[in-house]
């Protein structure tokens, strides 16, 4: 009966950090690094019945001898249920899913950037002496594999108390606050799931980043664990989860699926500056939900796409992540039946105490995050109707700045400064009409 | 006027007051359409089976209570769905019943049927804000005080075996009491504990088997959630337990609740029941031939 959680490794970037202390979520912070500042994990989640497969994608562009990550997972894993992907899938997954300007596409406003750390000497430690303490403490490491550029190692243990001891004489340092986490998911049956890279295997691949790790699974638990994620972060983080289904839209059932505000108009400057509308959108939407809400931003029938921020991705794409339900000849032709819903979530452990729970809907009704820019008629114009168009102009230019303003939380009197200032409507210059009658 | 009293109305008033708030201001995915449809399927469902079974005159408080829970908590992927759980939940009152009453609660059924024969029907529990989960509890809370609570011993043993379910494994598992308090603060249990397993229809009829009763569904619905992990524990829970609902009663018996409805709504050859008192227990009501 070990069906348990799954724990995904941006939760464990808090639980697991390197002995010289210089990456662990805390510290990249204060290092006022931009892209760190908006950190975000993406999971692509496949579910359909009780079977899972987890695509877990990071941006990790240190040093690769620093990496190091543990996955909880539910039952024991084989060597065949873990997979590195290619990590172009999730970046194409992304870029179809992403909100958009209509007809324009922008990358997504939030950086994606995992806190992923490790130790650098881990791995040049021989094995035996290092099972042998482990099982001392009351720790088993009940296999080891090599999966591409990364080493794996499935632990389980007795109790919280010897799993972090271990982990820290293993060299992790460990955040106060992270052992009533881990002695809770060990009560609940769970096996842990080390990676850290393999960095003769990696020059042997000549790959030069890290790639998503994959894990298939069995369980009837449909859920994410963020708990530990949140332990000594410092400040909120983001997480995009994308889930491909067979039925339907995914929702979570323990917290609030939010629809962000789309198919707003809003004026044309902001297709020069899609990114922070973006980005200042949620956070405006976060803030009015208390942060308290998860938010919907795609939920598309993976068939098509109208407009297309990308392709949607090949049979053989989905196959490649997981898609178990597409047979053999996922390659050719049809459409394959399968439903991508995208999820944002920003979370701390204030206003998000438990893990993410979901579940699967029958609703296949489309969304999108969709934002409109609407060009005005710039020739001449010289019929009776261009004095009440001009004026619908004016109107629309003032709805535009306040549906702006309501959005992202922008201030209202500025954006009508840019948009007099002709940031806006394009409005027909002065002096075409002047000789023209 | 005793019909004033009837507890059913406050519960009319308190779902239909959160159904057009939900509407309206929060994202609940409810369109008024589509309720439209599942109050009126519900309330000419109750108006044909009525007739079949020769009532005169048209009593649409049950109904009308039964399509409103069915709007807050029922999602269906189209209409044809929404409509054929409305139809079977008022139809399961009429064709299930057990020594002259229904087993089970209509509502209950009616989605717990339909989400296993089809992946087209789903609750979502998770979708009310805060302030219409604190409005919702107390308007709720409000309806004991004012009704003197028909049944409000079964929603008082479901709630808290529930609490100390939730706050027990936490404890165990050493987590923080704000995972509880969480997994508690859901529009789906409230409308579970105070119209569902309370529908004093299908409670025991004695006050230790409604104890009991309560106490089983709660300790169901955990295993279902925390050992099986399938969410909506505690629906699967109650429609798993009605059928021992008549063998409780058989053991602990005690008198059959009616609601306090005018005389001329009763079946054809039942004589009614004159409540004994201006403003009785309503465990009490029935106490009569």
């Amino acid at each position: 009966m070990s069906r348990f959680r799954i724990l995904v490794l941006f939760l464990l970037g808090c639980l697991l950090a390197p002995e010289p202390a210089q990456a662990f979520c805390g510290f990249y912070v204060a290092r006022a690094d931009a892209r760190l500042f908006n950190r975000a994990s993406r999971v692509v989640l496949v579910r359909d019945g009780d079977r899972t497969v987890l695509t877990m994608a990071n941006d990790y562009r240190g040093d690769p001898a620093e990496f190091a990550v543990v996955i909880p997972v539910p039952t024991r894993i084989q060597r065949e249920q873990i997979h590195v992907a290619d990590p172009a899938l999730v970046d194409h997954l992304d870029a179809y899913s992403a909100p958009r300007l209509v007809e324009y596409f922008d990358s997504d406003p939030c950086a994606r950037r995992m806190t992923l750390e490790g130790r650098a000497d881990a791995s040049k430690q021989s094995a035996a002496p290092e099972e042998a303490r482990a099982r001392s403490l009351g720790v088993t490491i009940e296999a080891r594999y090599t999966v591409g550029e990364y080493d794996i190692l499935i632990l389980s243990a007795a109790e919280s108390r010897g799993l972090l001891r271990w982990l820290r004489e293993t060299g992790y340092r460990i955040p106060d606050g992270a052992e009533p986490i881990v002695a809770s998911y060990l009560k609940q049956g769970m096996r842990f799931f080390v990676a850290r890279v393999n960095l003769d295997q990696q020059a042997r691949l000549g790959t030069s980043f890290l790639r998503p790790l994959q894990v298939a699974y069995e369980s009837p638990k449909f859920m994410l664990p963020i708990r530990l994620g949140t332990v000594n972060a410092d400040g909120p983080q983001d997480l995009l989860i994308y889930a491909l289904t067979r039925t339907g839209r995914v929702e979570t059932t323990n917290y609030r699926t939010v629809r962000l505000p789309s198919d707003a108009e809003v004026p044309l400057f902001v297709k020069d500056e899609f990114a922070s509308f973006y980005r200042d959108l949620f956070a405006e939407q976060v803030r009015r939900e208390s942060m308290r809400a998860v938010f919907l931003e795609y939920a598309w029938d993976m068939a098509w796409c109208d407009p297309c921020a990308a392709d949607p991705l090949s049979p053989g794409e989905l196959r490649e992540l997981g898609v178990f339900w597409l047979g053999g000849d996922a390659s050719r032709g049809s459409a394959p039946n399968v439903f991508l819903t995208r999820l944002h979530v920003r979370y701390d452990a204030e206003h998000f105490p438990d893990d993410l729970r979901f579940h699967e809907t029958g609703d296949r009704a489309n969304f999108q995050g969709r934002y409109v820019l609407r060009h005005p008629w710039t020739g001449p114009t010289r019929c009776p109707e261009a004095e009440a168009y001009r004026r619908q102009l004016e109107e629309r230019g003032e709805r535009q700045a306040r549906t702006l303003a309501s959005l992202t939380g922008w201030n209202l009197a500025e954006i009508r400064t840019r948009l007099a200032l002709g940031g806006g409507a394009d409005p027909e210059p002065w002096w075409r009409r002047l000789w023209q009658e | 006027m005793r019909s004033r009293r009837d507890p059913r109305h406050y519960q009319i008033v308190v779902l239909a007051a959160l159904l057009a708030y939900g509407v309206l201001a929060l994202d609940f995915q409810i369109e008024p359409g589509r309720a439209s449809l599942v109050l009126a399927t519900t309330l000419a469902t109750q108006f044909v089976f009525e007739r079949m079974r020769g009532v005169r005159g048209f009593d649409p408080r049950s109904a009308l209570i039964s399509g409103l829970s069915l709007c807050l908590l029922l999602r269906a992927a189209a209409w044809p769905w929404a409509a054929a759980t409305a139809v079977l939940t008022i139809a399961s009152k009429f064709l299930i019943r057990v020594r002259g009453r229904h087993v089970f609660n209509p509502t209950n059924f009616g989605l717990c049927v339909m989400m296993a024969a089809s992946d087209r029907v789903w609750v979502s529990p998770g979708q009310w804000g805060s302030v219409a989960l604190f409005a919702f509890a107390l308007a709720c809370l409000g309806g004991i005080v004012v009704n003197r609570a028909a049944r409000a011993d079964v929603t008082g043993a479901l709630l808290g075996s529930w609490v100390a379910l939730l706050f027990g494994r936490a404890a165990w598992l050493g987590d923080p009491w704000s995972i509880p308090l969480r997994q508690i603060q859901s529009g789906a249990l409230l409308v579970f504990a105070f119209f569902m397993i309370s529908d004093p229809k299908t409670t025991p009829a004695s006050r230790p088997g409604r104890l009991l009763f309560a106490a089983n569904v709660a300790l169901l619905g955990a295993a279902i959630e925390f050992g099986l992990y399938r969410p909506h524990g505690l629906l699967w829970a109650l429609v798993l337990c009605a059928p021992w609902v008549p063998l409780l009663d058989r053991w602990l018996p005690g008198p059959a609740y009616r609601w306090p409805a005018s005389p001329t709504l009763a079946p054809k050859g039942e004589s009614h029941v004159p409540l004994p008192h201006p403003r009785p227990v309503p465990a009490r009501l029935s106490a009569g031939p």
